[in-house]
C-alpha cells in the first residue's frame, strides 16, 4: 500500500454520504413491510352499501343492520320520542346539540339528525371506543334525568339521545355517527349512497 | 472423557466459565427471603408459555372463519389438547401474579434505584411485552370477549389527533376487526413478540448480574476491593469478574445454594398452579370470561366488557375520565410513571427497612390503590364505582408525587454496612 497522508474530510464526507444512501435503502426497505398492514384490496372491496326494508319496523322499535361490518341502527321513533329531542333539559346536557361536528351528512343536519323525522339511522358504534351501545327504551330515566329513551353503551357509560347525540359528563367526545343513506322507495333504504348519490362517503 | 470433551469445547466456547459467571461463582446476598423466589418463577413460567404456546400452534387455525372452531377442536378432539390450552390460559394469569409480585419487591427494596436503573428499564420492557402478548393472545380465541375487548384497546389508537383514524385502520387492516387483525395479531403473537421478550430477558439477567443482586436490608455485598479483612469475606469461591474488582461479603453462590432453594417453591408454585387449572381452569371467569364461550359478533357487545384481571388497574384509569383523549393519556402515563421510578425516587436509602414511616405508608397505600383499580376494572361502571376509581387514580399517582417530594430529604435509618444474622 502506497503512504498517501490519510484526508479526514474525504474520509467524513464518505462516511456521511455512505449514511444517508444506506438510510435512504432502510427507509425503502420498510415500506412493504408497513404497507402490508394496509386494508388489502379484498377488503376494500367489501365495503358496498346495503339495502334495508324499514317498512315493517314498529313504532318505537329498532332494527340492525350490518354495513362495512359495522351494526347500523334503525329506529322508528314515536311522537313522544321525538317530543323528548327538544327538552330543554336533555338539550342543555348535550355536548354538540346542533350537531355542528361533522358526524352527519349535510341532508341529516337538523334536529332530528335524519332524513325523515320518525326513520333515524345511526352507526351503532360508540365514539369513545366503538362498541355498540344499547337501545333504551323507556328505561334510559336511570341514566339521564328527564330522558325515557336514549342509547347506552355498557362498556364505559357514555349515553346518547334518540338522535344519537351525545351527553356532557361522558367518556365519547362525539354524537354517533349517521352513515351515507337514502330512500329508493318509500320503505326501501340503502345505506352507503346519499340522496345525491355521492357514494359510499360516512 | 468427559472431562477432555469439556476442555474440548471450552477452547472454542466458554460454557463453564459462563455457568460459573453466571450460577456455580454469582454471589448472591446470602439473606435472600420469599420475595426473591419471583424471578426464577417468572422464567420457569416464560418457559410453560413458550412450549405450550408453540404445541397450541400446531392445531390452532388463525382466521376468521376457523379460529373459534379450531379451539373447540383443541378442547374436544386433540389428545391432551385441554389440557395444554389450560396450562397457557392460567399460564397467562400466572404469569402476570408473578411479575406484579417481582416488581412489588423492587418497590419494597428500592432495587431500581442507583445504580439499577437500566436493570429497571429493562424489567419495565418486559413487562409493556407482556402486556402486548397478553393482550394480543386473548383475540385469538375469537371470542365475542375477544372481539370486543380488540376493539376496544385499538380505538385507543384512534385518540391521537390528526393521524388516529387512519392509524386504527392500519392497524386493524380492515375497516373493522377481522380475520385480517386475527392474522397478524397471530404473527405477532406467535413469533415477533416472545422473540423480543426471550432477548429482553436475557439483558435484563445480564444487567443484572452486572450490578449484583439487591437484598431486603438494601445493603452493598460488594465492598472497594481490599477493604475487608480476608478473614471476614466470604468463604465461597466467586468467579474472578466478581472478585478481581470487589470484595465480597455476605454472599453464597447462586448456584446450588439459590437454585435448590427455588426448586422448592417451585413445587410449591406448580401445586397452587395445578389447583387452578385443574378445578378453576376458567379463573371463576376471570381468566376465560362468559361473553367469550361464544363466537365473535361484530353487531352484538357483550353487555358488560370487562378485561382479564391483569388489566384491570390500567383499564380502570381509561374509564374514570370522562374524556376519550385524556383517558388514554391517563392509561398510558400510569405505565410511564412505572419506567420513571428511579427518577422519582430522589433518596439514597434502598429497603423500606431503612426508609421512613411514610414511605412505608406511602407504598402500602399504593398497593391498596392499585389493588382497588384492579377490582374496579372487573366490574360494571357505575357513579359509585367511578367515585371510588378517582380516589384510587389519586392514590396510584400520588405515590410517584409524594415520593418525589419527600424522598429528597427523608429521615432515613443508617444502612446497615453488614446483612444481619
Amino acid at each position: 500500500m502506497s503512504n498517501v497522508p490519510v484526508d479526514n474530510g474525504r474520509r467524513r464526507f464518505l462516511t456521511a454520504a455512505t449514511s444517508v444512501v444506506g438510510g435512504v435503502g432502510v427507509v425503502g426497505w420498510a415500506v412493504p413491510f408497513i404497507g402490508s398492514w394496509n386494508p388489502s384490496e379484498r377488503a376494500k372491496a367489501a365495503g358496498a352499501p346495503v339495502e334495508v326494508n324499514v317498512g315493517k319496523i314498529e313504532k318505537g322499535q329498532m332494527i340492525r343492520a350490518e354495513w362495512r361490518g359495522k351494526p347500523v341502527y334503525i329506529v322508528r321513533r314515536t311522537e313522544k320520542m321525538l317530543a323528548e329531542l327538544k327538552l330543554a333539559d336533555v338539550t342543555d346536557q348535550l355536548r354538540d346539540p346542533n350537531s355542528e361536528e361533522a358526524q352527519q351528512p349535510s341532508y341529516a343536519t337538523n334536529f332530528n339528525r335524519s332524513i325523515k323525522a320518525e326513520l333515524w339511522v345511526g352507526l351503532g358504534v360508540c365514539t369513545h371506543l366503538g362498541c355498540a351501545p344499547t337501545y333504551e327504551k323507556d328505561t334510559m330515566g336511570e341514566r339521564v334525568k328527564a330522558l325515557d329513551n336514549g342509547f347506552f353503551c355498557p362498556c364505559h357509560g357514555s349515553t346518547y339521545d334518540l338522535s344519537g347525540r351525545v351527553f356532557q359528563g361522558v367518556p365519547a367526545p362525539l354524537n354517533l355517527m349517521v352513515p351515507e343513506h337514502s330512500y329508493i322507495s318509500g320503505d326501501r333504504i340503502i345505506i352507503g349512497v346519499g340522496p345525491d348519490a355521492s357514494g359510499g362517503k360516512a | 472423557m468427559l472431562a477432555n470433551l469439556m476442555a474440548w469445547i471450552d477452547k472454542r466456547l466458554p460454557v463453564t466459565d459462563a455457568w460459573n459467571k453466571h450460577l456455580a461463582q454469582y454471589p448472591a446476598p446470602k439473606n435472600f427471603n420469599f420475595w426473591y423466589i419471583f424471578g426464577s418463577l417468572a422464567i420457569l413460567v416464560l418457559v410453560n408459555q413458550l412450549l405450550t404456546g408453540i404445541w397450541l400452534t400446531m392445531d390452532y387455525n388463525p382466521s376468521g372463519e376457523g379460529a373459534f372452531a379450531s379451539i373447540e377442536y383443541i378442547m374436544r378432539d386433540v389428545d391432551y389438547g385441554w389440557l395444554l390450552r389450560y396450562m397457557h390460559s392460567t399460564g397467562a394469569s400466572a404469569f402476570f401474579v408473578v411479575i406484579y409480585m417481582h416488581m412489588f419487591r423492587g418497590l419494597m427494596y428500592g432495587s431500581y434505584q442507583k445504580p439499577r436503573e437500566l436493570l429497571w428499564l429493562f424489567g419495565m420492557l418486559i413487562f409493556l411485552a407482556l402486556m402486548a402478548e397478553a393482550f394480543m393472545g386473548y383475540l385469538l380465541p375469537w371470542g365475542n370477549m375477544s372481539y370486543w375487548g380488540a376493539q376496544v384497546i385499538i380505538s385507543l389508537f384512534g385518540a391521537i389527533p390528526v393521524i388516529g383514524d387512519d392509524l386504527t385502520l392500519w392497524i386493524r387492516g380492515d375497516y373493522v376487526i377481522s380475520g385480517a387483525t386475527l392474522n397478524r395479531f397471530f404473527a405477532l403473537h406467535v413469533a415477533a413478540i416472545p422473540l423480543v421478550l426471550v432477548i429482553l430477558v436475557f439483558f435484563h439477567i445480564l444487567a443484572l448480574h452486572e450490578v449484583g443482586s439487591n437484598n431486603p436490608e438494601g445493603t452493598d455485598i460488594k465492598k472497594p476491593k481490599g477493604s475487608i479483612p480476608e478473614e471476614e469475606q466470604s468463604k465461597f469461591k466467586f468467579h474472578k469478574n466478581y472478585t478481581d474488582k470487589y470484595d465480597i461479603v455476605d454472599a453464597i453462590p447462586f448456584h446450588p445454594y439459590y437454585s435448590v432453594k427455588d426448586i422448592m417453591y417451585v413445587v410449591a408454585f406448580i401445586f397452587i398452579f395445578c389447583w387452578v387449572m385443574f378445578f378453576h381452569p376458567d379463573g371463576g371467569g376471570y381468566f376465560m370470561e362468559a361473553p367469550n364461550f361464544e363466537p365473535a359478533n361484530g353487531l352484538k357487545t357483550p353487555p358488560h366488557i370487562a378485561p382479564v384481571w391483569y388489566f384491570g388497574p390500567f383499564y380502570t384509569i381509561l374509564r374514570i375520565i370522562p374524556s376519550k383523549g385524556i383517558g388514554a393519556i391517563g392509561m398510558f402515563a400510569a405505565i410511564i410513571v412505572l419506567f420513571l421510578l428511579p427518577w422519582f425516587d430522589r433518596g439514597v436509602v434502598k429497603s423500606l427497612k431503612s426508609r421512613s414511616k411514610l414511605h412505608t405508608f406511602n407504598l402500602i397505600q399504593f398497593a391498596i390503590s392499585f389493588i382497588v383499580l384492579g377490582v374496579l376494572g372487573t366490574k360494571a361502571p357505575s357513579p359509585m364505582n367511578n367515585m371510588i376509581g378517582i380516589i384510587a387514580a389519586f392514590g396510584y399517582f400520588g405515590f410517584f408525587v409524594a415520593l418525589w417530594f419527600y424522598s429528597k430529604n427523608e429521615k432515613t435509618k443508617p444502612v446497615p454496612e453488614r446483612v444481619s444474622g
